[in-house]
């Protein structure tokens, strides 16, 4: 469809339309042979208004009036030969009538033509079409067009489907090489093609008679098998970094609030949710202008100071008198966390909203053919990565890092020597409140985004920030990571249910071993 | 530890004052006597009729009642803040629920002997979970077995390693997560989503008439009251008071030579059997059991109860129950918007303003 589509606005857009009019006259009059020696005539031309016309009459969309032969679409109509607009419409318009050798011929014809086209991405999207579905009688036509090829990509996909077609029909020396062609791909299609060159009949005989080439096809079947496990390898590796760096986006801020001030907020993955939702305003606002594709520019700052100055008010209003209270912390967030998501619920109403993400962010690199990397991940896991290091910055090579880690480590003592301590404790949690909130942003690029947001990552912030051991940043990153890698790769084996709650079971074991996490600041005392 | 704390234990204690036992007589009268009479006797014209709906009501409450004191006795005494406990419930639940399914016999949609779930999941025979789900007595026992083993076994590990406070708040809410999560799988075998509803019978008698209800009802009392003076029992004897000092300084109580670890996992276990009865006699009188109970949100809950009423004391989280239950079932009703901003308020004016809770109230006015 896309192809179409593509096809059709460029038809429109561009309008250099140089046909010969004896030609489309030929289409759109003829009788069969005619129509036949046309379409092989303007795939001869090789324009990209002939591969438009053939495309409209394989549509349906050619019709005559009189003398002239029309494209119509929908109310509009061009003149197929010289892409003048025609209007008003004739009324006398007929259909012109193909019958079904003129439309095989055609089929093949648009094919070809695409296989030709100038813009690499159409070319590709053939290529890709025609190895799932191509016929013998297409061969000719493959070969003529990987003559001309000059993309490495689209050529080893033409390749691919020549090396399939000649298998079915070519001399033995060319399926040989066919075979040989196919253990070089990467499609799983591919593999089952090989095994059935290997099946053996119910009599027990092989339904392929020639040894020699039984014996490439194990060769190539095992070659092929090893490029897709490294592929599934590659696909598993990708996720699980991926889903590590949203563990770790949501935790990061926890870190701070939780494990340097130790306060235990409840409320922290409703920070991240609104976040989210200031995206969501954020792009609604440049939805209106053309810069739509800029929007995360100003959505990351925004979910940021949003995000703290919620946080910032929260510490005055309500966690700073609970302080060394943990227990009665952990209520008083949870309370906050209920009244965020029904303001959010007021305002934006209980339904999921929408953020699309900008153009640069849609569409993936495909690595192997059925692992993909979706750019929103690939960004999103840059971001995590910019933002520890930001973080990290912070802490430790500026000012209020220096205050932040002072107050936590002694607060009498640094309160002595003149650090504002109640000042630094709403600065540091308002820096976490911030980093929740630009974990927010990052989540709504990938994740529905809903006043339940946040409850689907607390517990999960809290495994990661408990795991990695409180007041540390490295264990942070590890204990993120080595969750992403374990959920995935037991979802893998078992099903992400399962995954998930042998992950919690994990966890909980673990903490019994190691009640301090796994990088724990070492001390003496009994009680920390 | 021989004859130390003479001065508490020994028989010669008393539960309550007799101003104290003259309000849970009077308790006694109004749930054994009173509500009946008002639910059965009267007819339905009368103002004075007490409908089914408000029957079921506050035997809903009597049950949240139940594992408020269940908490108390965890949190309030011994320090030890749960974030799990609806699983316990839940779990209880579960376990008579299974009862109550297997009683619903060939009269589900299905016109099947199994339950429907497992008709529309095309299982041919039970699972292991389900076996012997179809006596009474089995499943009263999982009702006690299945929380009160959960609990042994996690206090055990988490009280030996000596895992407290937040650390241990955060991994029972893991739990309680995790087993959500697990329940909400089809293949689990309870139903999946929807859980456990549509009950018949129980005990081959119709569950819908006015008469098992209200049989349910007094049951619940009764619990209710068996459960209070339980706790009031442990916790005014010697063992209450270590309980209390654990919750105070445990390192201290530990250097005395006591084992903190038997303790706390006693007083754990036991509440969570509690609240594995207070879920089983929820399920018959609600009428649906599902994982939504397991949800942390609702373990939470249960700790504001308490906090309402005021910790460390018993009546406290009974009126704590009834306080936020009653505004909860007047909101939902009233202003459904409103009943969050309500309840988060009610989380945190509590823990700013009434550490102490409805009870601290009321002593500091006397």
């Amino acid at each position: 469809m896309r192809i179409l589509l593509t096809i059709s606005l460029w038809l429109f857009a561009s309008g250099a339309f140089a046909l010969d009019a004896a030609t489309v006259n030929k289409l759109g009059f003829g009788d069969g042979d005619e129509k036949i020696a046309a379409i092989a005539a303007l795939v001869a031309e090789g324009d990209p208004a002939a591969a438009a016309l053939l495309q409209a009459a394989t549509d349906g969309e050619l019709q005559t009036s009189g003398k002239l032969v029309l494209i119509v679409k929908g109310e509009e109509g061009v003149n197929a030969a010289t892409g003048a607009k025609v209007a008003p419409l004739p009324e006398d318009r007929e259909d012109v009538i193909l019958n079904n050798r003129v439309r095989r011929e055609l089929g093949g014809a648009v094919a070809a033509l695409k296989l030709i086209s100038p813009d690499r991405a159409i070319r590709l999207a053939a290529a890709k079409e025609l190895t799932g579905n191509a016929d013998e009688a297409m061969l000719p036509l493959i070969k003529k067009a990987l003559a001309r090829e000059t993309d490495a990509g689209v050529k080893q996909l033409l390749e691919l489907t020549q090396a399939t077609l000649e298998l079915k029909t070519g001399t033995k020396e060319s399926r040989v090489g066919a075979v040989r062609t196919l253990g070089l791909s990467t499609n799983p299609n591919t593999k089952m093609l090989l095994l059935g060159i290997l099946e053996k009949s119910k009599e027990g005989t092989f339904t392929e008679p020639d040894e020699d080439i039984r014996i490439e096809a194990q060769k190539s079947l095992l070659a092929l098998e090893g490029r897709l496990a490294w592929g599934e390898r590659a696909g598993v590796l990708f996720t699980s970094v991926s889903l590590g760096s949203i563990l770790l986006l949501a935790a990061l801020g926890l870190a701070i609030t939780y494990g340097l001030m130790g306060v235990i907020n409840m409320a922290h993955g409703e920070l991240i949710m609104v976040g989210a939702y200031t995206t969501y305003v954020v792009q609604n606002f440049f939805k209106r202008t053309e810069f739509f594709d800029w929007y995360p520019l100003a959505a990351v700052p925004a979910s940021f100071i949003v995000a703290a100055a919620v946080g910032m008010a929260l510490e005055r209003l309500v966690i700073r008198w609970l302080y060394g209270r943990p227990l009665e912390t952990l209520l008083a967030t949870w309370g906050i966390s209920l009244m965020l998501i029904q303001t959010v619920r007021t305002i934006f109403g209980a339904a999921n909203v929408q953020v699309e993400n900008p153009s640069f962010m849609s569409g993936g690199i495909e690595v192997l053919t059925g692992v993909v990397m979706p750019w929103s991940r690939v960004y999103i896991i840059a971001f995590a990565a910019l933002v520890l290091f930001l973080m990290y910055f912070l802490l430790t090579k500026t000012r209020l890092g220096l205050f932040v880690r002072g107050v936590m480590q002694n607060r009498a003592m640094a309160s002595c020597v003149g650090v504002p301590t109640a000042r630094v404790d709403t600065w540091a949690f308002g820096l976490g409140s911030g980093v929740a909130g630009l974990a927010g942003c990052a989540l709504s690029q990938i994740d529905n985004v809903g006043p339940n947001l946040g409850q689907n990552y607390i517990v999960d912030s809290f495994m990661v920030v408990v795991l990695g051991g409180v007041g540390q940043l490295a264990g942070t990153v590890y204990a993120a990571l080595g969750l992403g890698f374990a959920n995935k790769l037991l979802e893998a084996w078992q099903g992400a249910v399962l995954a998930k709650i042998a992950v919690l079971v994990f966890i909980i074991v673990f903490i019994q071993k190691r009640p301090q996490g796994m990088f724990a600041l070492k001390g003496r005392a009994l009680d920390s | 530890m021989t004859d130390v704390n003479s001065m508490t234990g020994g028989m010669g204690r008393r539960l309550y004052g007799p101003r104290g036992w003259t309000v849970l007589g009077l308790c006694c009268i109004a749930v054994f006597v009173v509500m009946p009479i008002l639910n059965l006797a009267v007819p339905a014209e009368s103002p004075f009729h007490v409908s089914a709906y408000w029957v079921t009501l506050f035997g809903k409450v009597m049950c949240y009642a139940i594992v408020a004191v269940a908490m108390d006795l965890v949190w309030g005494y011994a320090g030890i803040l749960s974030l799990g406990h609806g699983l316990f419930f839940a779990l209880g639940g579960y376990s008579f629920g299974m009862y109550l399914m297997r009683q619903i016999g060939s009269d589900g949609q299905y016109r099947q002997p199994m339950p429907d779930f497992m008709v529309f999941l095309d299982w041919k025979e039970f699972p292991w979970q389900w076996w012997n789900s179809d006596s009474f007595l089995w499943c009263a026992m999982l009702v006690v077995v299945v929380p009160g083993l959960l609990a042994y076994v996690f206090g055990y590990f988490a009280f030996r390693s000596r895992v407290k406070g937040v650390y241990l708040s955060i991994i029972t809410q893991a739990l309680t997560f995790a087993a959500m999560l697990l329940f909400f799988r089809n293949a689990t075998g309870f139903g999946g989503n929807n859980g456990f509803t549509d009950f018949r019978r129980i005990l081959d008698i119709p569950i819908a008439t006015p008469q098992t209800r209200m049989t349910l009802f007094a049951i619940t009392g009764a619990t209710l009251i068996g459960t209070l003076l339980l706790a009031r029992w442990l916790t005014t004897s010697r063992f209450g008071r270590v309980l209390a000092a654990i919750r105070d300084a445990e390192q201290r109580v530990m250097f005395c030579g006591y084992d903190t670890v038997h303790y706390k996992l006693f007083v754990w276990t036991l509440s969570a059997v509690i609240c594995g009865i207070a879920g089983a006699l929820y399920v018959p009188q609600v009428g649906i059991i599902n994982p939504g109970e397991m949800s942390p949100a609702n373990s939470i809950e249960i700790a504001i109860w308490v906090a309402v009423g005021g910790r460390g004391t018993l009546i406290g989280p009974i009126l704590g129950a009834g306080l936020v239950n009653g505004a909860k079932s007047f909101f939902t009703q009233a202003f459904p918007e409103y009943w969050l901003y309500a309840l988060g308020l009610i989380f945190i004016l509590v823990t700013l303003f009434l550490p102490q809770g409805v009870m601290g109230l009321m002593k500091k006015k006397t």
